[in-house]
């Protein structure tokens, strides 16, 4: 449909009725076909939490697709990588004012019906995010290659060596947090090329809480999302990451007060 | 010393260079705010090439050779500064370009009826065309 909107006028409108308590973001990139089975899983395990599809400049019907599946779509107009487009995602539920902001991927991998377990674990266990670690149970569906299975590895440990916390799957875009987690990704200290480690990392100096629940995947459908990570360039680029973020002071934890909507 | 050769080609060249930034600047095809670095290269590799006790000096001081190869090092130092500001400066212009890209995505939201026109945005069609309109 098209809204009337003029220039300048803030968008209260759409965002007064949108006031539930979740929101799911899905970043999407070509998943025309597939994004709209998402939509319907997340809609299926979580009756009360609004979808949000942020379409990354998809050239395919992606947008129209996650319209037509009862999805709030954004479209970026080009296609800028998976973590602009999740930071895309945080801004809008951030200002919206929802308390729980949930992430996963279009492509249909990860099985939303441990969303329920993500949320339940994230009260139980008073996190700020919880992650769902593909390696922590045992995930027969999930084989990744021997490059990236070393890298995922190699960098699971180091998170687990700086923040002294078990963490296994630092590469797991299937998450759940609290509005002021998503409130410190929409800053400029939020990595938006490659969000992984470093995030985790950032969380724990910040002072965060961030724990892991096993999750289960589908098989892959054939192409990933996030191809780069098994990339020299993704190696080089997390471990600078890394070590400029242990460099830098002072990540400021913003005050509770300041989180109400 | 230098060749007269290349003392010549040096003191013309950063004095084309200073008047080609000056020019730029005039026609406003270069921001004031860029042409700092450039000056500054300009006129350092100008005082080096018509100053001939500087060159010497420094010469001696790093140890070069040759006083045209001392030339050189300079320049090239100063190029490696500016790209190294480039670089800099198209980090922050991506990030900002993010945040535009952003907010023109957080402008063109759309909700989850189907949209009355039917059709789908176009790829090569900026989002604000159909949303602001």
């Amino acid at each position: 449909m098209s809204r009337e909107r003029t220039l300048g006028e803030p968008a209260a409108d759409a965002y007064a009725a949108c006031m539930k308590d979740l929101l799911i973001i899905i970043p999407a990139y070509n998943e025309q076909g597939r994004v709209g089975r998402v939509i319907q899983d997340v809609n299926s395990a979580l009756t009360d939490a609004d979808v949000l599809v942020v379409d990354d400049g998809s050239t395919d019907d992606t947008a129209a697709d996650a319209a037509q599946a009862g999805a709030t779509v954004l479209s970026l107009p080009v296609n800028s990588g998976y973590g602009v487009a999740l930071q895309t995602g945080y801004k809008f539920g951030v200002r919206a004012g929802y308390a729980k902001i949930g992430q996963i991927d279009a492509d249909g991998q990860h099985r939303a019906e441990y969303l329920t377990a993500m949320l339940e674990a994230l009260e139980r266990q008073d996190a700020d995010l919880i992650v769902g670690s593909r390696f922590l149970g045992h995930d027969d569906h999930y084989k990744p290659s021997l490059a990236r299975a070393v890298g995922i590895g190699l960098f699971a440990h180091l998170t687990s060596l700086i923040t002294h916390e078990q963490v296994s799957d630092p590469t797991s875009g299937f998450q759940l947090m609290r509005s002021r987690v998503a409130r410190l990704f929409c800053s400029d200290v939020y990595p938006t090329d490659y969000p992984d480690a470093d995030v985790l990392i950032l969380l724990h100096r910040t002072g965060y809480r961030v724990c892991e629940i096993p999750v289960q995947m589908r098989p892959s459908p054939g192409k990933s999302m996030h191809s780069g990570h098994s990339s020299p360039y993704y190696v080089y680029k997390m471990l600078l990451s890394i070590f400029v973020t242990l460099l830098r002071r002072g990540v400021k934890v913003i005050p509770q007060a300041k989180l109400a909507p | 010393m230098i060749s007269t050769n290349l003392r010549i080609i040096a003191i013309a060249g950063s004095l084309a260079l200073l008047i080609f930034i000056v020019e730029l600047v005039r026609r406003r095809h270069l921001k004031e705010e860029y042409s700092v670095l450039w000056v500054a290269t300009a006129l350092a590799l100008l005082l080096l090439a018509a100053w001939d006790g500087l060159l010497r000096d420094l010469a001696h001081f790093i140890g070069a050779n040759s006083q045209a190869s001392t030339l050189y090092f300079f320049s090239i130092l100063f190029v490696v500064f500016l790209l190294l500001h480039f670089s800099v400066r198209v980090s922050k212009l991506e990030r900002r370009v993010v945040v535009l890209l952003q907010e023109v995505a957080l402008l063109g939201e759309r909700d989850g009826r189907p949209r009355a026109s039917g059709g789908d945005l176009a790829a090569d069609e900026p989002a604000w065309e159909t949303s602001i309109r």
